[in-house]
Order: structure tokens, then C-alpha cells, then sequence
């Protein structure tokens, strides 16, 4: 199973954007284009120590091409990890599959809350009713692209196959994905590795606006102003971040400008301090809070559990409430309270 | 013995004292692995003056008499292993005085730790005790009497190094006053510039007399405490990762474990660094202290911090009830542990060993270490989780730790609150002049030898002189 990478849309792209518009390296002329080379003939180069996993340049490419995998591949291939070995090793030993999933009633659909306890409570309520029955968790069904972050693609080679033939046990036609990466996962890094997605993965924000036109009479539009904060698993959907807006739209809340935003959010930096250390981690969350606080929001928007959870708290001391975005449509809908 | 009932009802009233089948049942065991042994009676004094004359009951009818606080040790150190009176202290818990400058505090011999935590956050919220990560019903005499650590233990030694004072009765009836009390009303040190004759009584199991207050150190409550969890997958590094750490100067409390489950923490050795600040700029600070220390273990990637914001509330626990949870994975709610005191270079061989006894016994196993005082020693826990409803698993579980105590005092170390089993072991092994003067100080205090016995039975050696 290998990586489905035109080497050529690299070697003649004209921007070379996957790296130019790194967040983390900066590069001086024609060293983009030089990095890329070695990278796809496997030499060292910068990218193989320094990339800090962010995904972002598989949404900066703009020709379909998977350079943040390339990099992870290369990685591996020369054994050069990100993280230290013992964290590499956690995480491959916390997700791996025990045999002891949790499968609600199941039919055509379900509903995944992937291996995030967190989610369980999400996908819960009105929003929820006509599939929270049928929801599956477990590593069972867990997304294996956080192991990514660690250059170890062999893992995701090894598990999505398997993540994906459990949902086709259950002989589902859809599979509604509460985590963002999960979709992520169907949608980009199977068809990268010509792995077959043989159901319809469903994203969760497009249930959500499927669901809030359903319940359109029972929104109370809340008129606050929020922050949103992008999870790094959304790089690989760009296509997606569009409805965060049109989710804010319909609930009456008001997505306020500020600079690390779209293309150019900042991720919640918790992988980054395992894998680079507090200076860096620091820095990000740093700019990103504070950003937050002038642009005036009152909510940071949250999207992916695992950075409402690591960044919720420093929300707080800022003054800003946290909230993931599922729960701000359920505020809309009277389920829950601002209080909440 | 019915004339000793009656007496004993004369001492602490009819509600005082016990001697019914059901009560004797309770008392006769502990929850670790030791067979239990029925005492004659439990007695619950509420006064000094009860328990002196208890003692003096006692001494006139040559009756055991096992001092008690919450039972929890696990080594079976309050049963009564030739029976007896069980006498329950637990009746004597008054927090008699906090000295908030002179930061310490004065305490019944039955207070629990619960208690004096309760008090301190309601009166007190400056001030702190060194927690155990033991049940908050444990009591404070009795942690400091076995030498017992707790969350401070990283900073300022042993629980009983905190001890400022001691009332005891002794075993031929004296009340008798330990340190600074003995002079004045003053209880802010327990020996200095006086002979510390604290030594007589603390770590010898309730064999040489029953502490009836206790004088203890309180430190600084500071405003804020968090915590960072160090992860490597080499056990021969822990050392120096300690010492870089402890050189730091600056951490509350620093724990090493490991366990094969939940599959999370397979693999690895686990290094949780406690620390505190009355800002959060002197948190952040000190938390970059940390991260800067083990710098090189991150560049080398032979080791890095967990992120671990979805544990914090459990690892911020205190006590931590981390160790019920383990108790009950094979089902059955037992666990006991081996917990000699050694140095902090011994642990990958201590490490090690664990694994090969829970191989070699059949059992689940796991380990958590303390530093005690800067690094200058450890603890260092072997544990087992057995069923309490199998007799077999029990049986392995004592195999496994008879064998964990041979080996630590095979590397030097010294058993922690060591069984009737493991004290025997090391006495054998104790220096003849040393375990003489044990002796010697036992016959003196204790002359009629009613006091736990089957504990530190050091008369049962041959003199060396």
C-alpha cells in the first residue's frame, strides 16, 4: 500500500505554496523548491526535522497532492521521528484495538464519536435524535491519522483498513463522523493510499445544517460574537471549513476577523509542544490567544475535542468562554444555556 | 477475662469496649494478605488517661496490647497476633491547636488525615500537611509511627521527620512528653537541641509505647498547583532524570510508576512532577524549569511529556484513589505492596525485579515510587492486586512479596513498614550491636513485652556481648 504521489505536479509547480506559506519554516529563494526535490528523491532535508505537523500544506497545495504525507513517509522510511519514542509508543499502544467496541442499534447509517469520550455527549439531543442510537465508539473505529504527528504512516496503513472493514460489518451505508479528522481520514488519506471507503462518510457540519434547517422554527439566534479555533485534521477538508460560517450564519452568531484565521489559523499547539517543545507551544498559543481577545470575541469556537480540551482553559484566563460548535447550535436551540 | 472486660468498661464506659464476636471478627484482620488473628477485646479510649490506664490494665494482667489507628498499613501490623486488646484510637481525634506562624500543628492520637486537611482548608488555608496518598480516614499517629510519606515527602522527608512532638504513654504507664512540649507549651520540635528521643518510638510499630498527640510540621498552601507527567522507555535513564529533576529544587512531589494497563501506560516509566506558585507566572516558570531539565531526553527522544490535560484532575487528586482502581482489576478489591526505602540509582534493578515476580507469581502487578528528600532515597513499591475470594492469588500474592523483601534487603534497602515476616528477615540481617541495642532500648521501655508483640521481637536473638 503506497503513497499515490505525482511527483511531477511537484517538480513543475510554479509556487511551490505547501511550503512557502509554512507557518514554522521559512525558506529563502528557490529553497522551497529545492526541499521538495530532495524530499520526493529522498534525500535530507530540512522538512524531515523540522515540519511540525501541522497539515497545513496539504491545504496550501493547490494541485492535489499530499506533500505532509510525503514528508511523514520520507520520515519513517529514515527513521526519523517526531516525537520521542516513548510518546510514539503511548500513542500507539492507547489506540490500538481491544475487542471491546461500543455499538449502539446500528442500521444504514451511524453515527461515529471515533475514540473521543467527549463526543459521546456531543452527539446527543435534538440535533442528534434520528441517529445518536446508532452511535459506535471504540478504537474499534477510531481514525488512526493522529499517528501522522509521529511520521508513523505504517500504523495508518496498517489500522484504516481494518477501521473501515469493521464499518462494513455493520453493514452501514453512511457513517456521520462527529470528529472532523475522522472525515478527514475517509475523505483524503484513504483515497491517498487507494484505500477503498466502500460507505458514504457523512461530515458532521453538514448534518448539523441539514439539521438546522429541519429545526429552523426552534432557533433563537444568539448574537454573540465568536473566535473559531481550527483543528489541524480540517487541513486535510479545506473544502469543508466554508460551513463553519454558514453554521454561524444560522445560529446567529458572528465570526469575528482576526488574523490567524482560515488559511492562516494557528493549531492548538499541544502536539507541537510534545513534538517541539514549551518555547514553540507557547509561542502559538500565545499569539493565537491574543488574537482571540482583540478581535473582540466573547466564545472561542471550538471544532475538534482534543484542542477544546487542551486550550479551554487558557480560553478561560483570557476572558473568552469555550464552547465546541456543536454544543453553541444546541445553545441556539434552547438546550443549553450561555450559562452551560 | 470477664474480670478484664469489666475493667476495661470501668476505664472507657460500656460503648468503650468490645468483646463480640462480630467486633473481634473486624479486628482480628487487615486488607492485606496476613492471616487474621482474633484479639480478646477492642477498647476505644477517648482520653491519655484512659489509655494510660489501659496500659497499666494491661501490664497487670501481661495482656497484649495493639495500638490502632485506621488499620490500613496492609502489612498486618495491628493484628493481634497473640491477641489481646486492640485499642482503637480513633476516638481521640481533637485537633487540639494550630500555630499559624510557627506553622504547626498539635493533634489527638486517633486524628485522621482527612480530618486535619478539612481543618487546615476551613482555618487554615495557608498552611498544608504532607498528605498520604492512603485513605483520608488513615490517621496521623500512625503514619508518622511507621515512617510513612506523603505529598511533601519530595521536599522535607519523611512523615516523621515532621513530627514536633510526642506525648506517649509508655508501656509501664508514664505519660510521658517528647521534644519541645516537655519543657514549655511549645511544640515546634520534636528532638533539637534536646537527645531526640522521638527514635524510641517512631518506626518501632507500636512496640515501645502508644502516641497519644503528635506535634507536626505544616508548610505553605500555595495558591496554585499543577503537574507534568515525564514518560521514557528506558528504565536505565530514570536515574539521572531523577537527579537532574531533584537538583531543581523547586518540585512539590515526584512519583515514578509504571503498569501493563491500561495499555496507555505499557512500556513505559512514568515521572509525575508535582509543583506549586502563588502566581501563575511562578507555575509557568517553574514548569519551564522542568522542561529545560530534560531537554536532552527529549533531543535524545528517549523520553517526553505526555499531554495530558484530560488526566490532571486525576493526578491532582490528594490523596489519589488511583490505587482502589488497581486493587479491583482482577476483581476482589485487594492489593498489597512491598515498599523498602532505597536509592534512587537501584531503581532499574528494582524495576525489573517487579516485572519478573509478577511473571514468575502469576500476578498483576504494579509499581509507583516517591522520592524522599530531595532525592536522597526512595520508596519504591512493589505492588499486587489479588481477589480477596481466592485463596490461591492471596497465597502467590505473600509469595511474591516475601521474595520482593529478600531482594531489597539483598540491594541494601531497608523494608518500609515491614510484616512480622519481613521485620524477622531484617533483624537476621541486622548488624549484631545494632539489633542489641534494640533490645536493649525494647526490655527497657518495654519490660513485660505487651506491646504488639510479634512485632520487632528482638529478644528472641542472642545477645553479642
Amino acid at each position: 500500500m503506497a503513497l499515490q504521489f505525482n511527483e511531477n505536479l511537484c517538480l513543475t509547480c510554479p509556487t511551490v505554496d505547501c511550503l512557502e506559506k509554512c507557518q514554522y519554516l521559512a525558506f529563502g529563494p528557490g529553497e522551497a523548491a529545492q526541499e521538495m526535490r530532495k524530499l520526493i528523491q529522498g534525500e535530507d532535508c530540512r522538512l524531515l526535522t523540522e515540519c511540525r505537523t501541522c497539515y497545513a500544506c496539504e491545504e496550501y497545495c493547490r494541485r492535489g497532492n499530499h506533500p505532509f504525507y510525503l514528508i511523514s513517509e520520507r520520515r519513517e522510511e529514515k527513521g526519523i521521528y517526531t516525537a520521542p519514542r516513548p510518546i510514539t509508543r503511548q500513542w500507539y499502544n492507547m489506540t490500538a484495538m481491544q475487542g471491546k467496541p461500543l455499538i449502539g442499534a446500528v442500521g444504514e447509517r451511524a453515527l461515529s464519536l471515533c475514540f473521543i469520550p467527549l463526543l459521546g455527549e456531543l452527539g446527543r439531543g435534538k440535533l442528534f435524535e434520528e441517529v445518536e442510537a446508532a452511535s459506535v465508539f471504540g478504537p474499534e473505529f477510531m481514525c488512526p491519522a493522529v499517528h501522522s504527528h509521529f511520521a508513523k504512516m505504517s500504523v495508518i496503513k496498517e489500522r484504516l483498513p481494518q477501521v473501515i472493514a469493521n464499518f462494513v460489518k455493520l453493514g452501514v451505508k453512511e457513517v456521520i463522523c462527529l470528529h472532523d479528522e475522522c472525515y478527514g481520514t475517509f475523505t483524503s488519506i484513504a483515497p491517498a493510499y487507494g484505500i477503498e471507503v466502500p460507505f458514504t462518510p457523512v461530515y458532521y457540519m453538514d448534518y448539523l445544517l441539514t439539521r438546522l434547517d429541519e429545526l429552523k422554527d426552534a432557533i433563537r439566534p444568539l448574537g454573540i460574537k465568536v473566535a473559531y479555533q481550527r483543528p489541524c485534521s480540517n487541513r486535510l477538508i479545506p473544502q469543508k471549513h466554508r460551513l463553519v460560517r454558514e453554521i454561524l450564519d444560522r445560529i446567529g452568531a458572528v465570526l469575528m476577523e482576526r488574523t490567524y484565521q482560515d488559511e492562516q489559523a494557528l493549531c492548538c499547539g499541544e502536539i507541537i509542544r510534545t513534538i517541539a517543545g514549551w518555547r514553540l507551544a507557547d509561542d502559538i498559543q500565545g499569539r493565537n490567544l491574543e488574537d482571540m481577545v482583540q478581535s473582540g470575541a466573547e466564545y472561542c469556537v471550538f471544532n475538534c475535542p482534543a484542542c477544546q480540551t487542551t486550550l479551554s482553559a487558557k480560553v478561560r484566563a483570557k476572558g473568552l468562554k469555550p464552547v465546541h460548535l456543536i454544543d453553541l447550535c444546541k445553545m441556539a436551540l434552547g438546550e443549553k444555556t450561555k450559562e452551560d | 477475662m470477664e474480670h478484664i472486660y469489666r475493667s476495661l468498661v470501668a476505664i472507657v464506659g460500656e460503648r468503650g469496649v468490645s468483646n463480640r464476636p462480630e467486633e473481634l471478627w473486624y479486628y482480628s484482620r487487615d486488607p492485606g494478605v496476613l492471616e487474621p488473628h482474633r484479639p480478646d477485646f477492642v477498647v476505644t479510649p477517648k482520653t491519655t488517661e484512659q489509655v494510660r490506664d489501659i496500659v497499666l490494665l494491661a501490664r497487670k494482667e501481661k495482656i497484649p496490647l495493639v495500638p490502632m489507628g485506621n488499620g490500613m498499613a496492609l502489612t498486618g501490623l495491628v493484628i493481634p497476633l497473640k491477641g489481646g486488646i486492640v485499642l482503637d484510637m480513633k476516638r481521640m481525634n481533637r485537633i487540639l491547636e494550630v500555630n499559624e506562624m510557627g506553622r504547626y500543628a498539635v493533634v489527638e492520637g486517633g486524628t485522621s488525615q482527612g480530618m486535619l486537611k478539612a481543618y487546615l482548608k476551613d482555618h487554615h488555608p495557608r498552611l498544608r500537611h504532607s498528605l498520604p496518598d492512603a485513605p483520608p480516614t488513615t490517621t496521623i499517629a500512625a503514619n508518622v509511627s511507621l515512617h510513612g510519606q506523603g505529598r511533601l515527602t519530595q521536599q522535607y522527608g519523611f512523615n516523621s521527620d515532621m513530627v514536633t512532638g510526642l506525648e506517649v504513654v509508655l508501656p509501664t504507664g508514664e505519660v510521658c512528653l517528647i521534644g519541645s512540649p516537655s519543657l514549655g507549651p511549645y511544640w515546634f520540635s520534636k528532638g533539637p537541641t534536646l537527645p531526640d528521643l522521638s527514635g524510641l518510638f517512631l518506626g518501632w510499630l507500636g512496640t515501645t509505647g502508644i502516641i497519644t498527640k503528635v506535634g507536626l510540621k505544616l508548610y505553605p498552601n500555595k495558591k496554585f498547583r499543577d503537574v507534568e507527567l515525564f514518560v521514557t522507555d528506558r528504565v536505565e535513564l530514570v536515574p539521572s532524570i531523577l537527579y537532574k529533576l531533584t537538583h531543581l529544587e523547586m518540585l512539590e512531589d515526584i512519583n515514578v510508576w509504571f503498569q501493563p494497563r491500561p495499555l496507555l501506560f505499557k512500556d513505559n516509566y512514568h515521572i509525575t512532577l508535582y509543583f506549586t506558585g502563588d502566581t501563575v507566572e511562578e507555575v509557568e516558570f517553574k514548569r519551564h524549569m522542568v522542561w529545560d531539565a530534560l531537554q536532552e531526553f527529549m533531543e535524545s527522544k528517549d523520553g517526553g511529556f505526555m499531554a495530558l490535560d484530560y488526566l490532571k484532575d486525576t493526578l491532582l487528586e490528594m490523596p489519589q484513589r488511583g490505587v482502589a482502581a488497581f486493587a479491583d482489576v482482577p476483581r476482589g478489591g485487594g492489593f498489597e505492596y512491598s515498599g523498602p526505602i532505597t536509592l534512587i540509582e537501584h531503581y532499574p534493578a528494582y524495576a525489573a525485579k517487579v516485572v519478573e515476580l509478577a511473571h514468575k507469581y502469576d500476578v498483576l502487578y504494579a509499581s509507583s515510587a516517591r522520592l524522599i528528600s530531595g532525592g536522597h532515597s526512595m520508596m519504591f513499591s512493589i505492588s499486587f492486586a489479588f481477589n480477596r475470594a481466592d485463596p490461591a492469588m492471596m497465597g502467590r500474592v505473600k509469595a511474591a512479596l516475601d521474595e520482593a523483601t529478600a531482594f531489597a534487603l539483598d540491594m541494601g534497602g531497608i523494608p518500609w513498614k515491614p510484616n512480622h515476616f519481613e521485620q524477622r528477615l531484617t533483624l537476621e540481617r541486622l548488624n549484631p550491636n545494632t539489633r542489641e541495642l534494640m533490645r536493649r532500648i525494647k526490655m527497657c521501655l518495654d519490660p513485660d513485652g505487651i506491646m504488639n508483640p510479634g512485632n520487632w521481637e528482638v529478644n528472641e536473638y542472642e545477645t553479642s556481648a
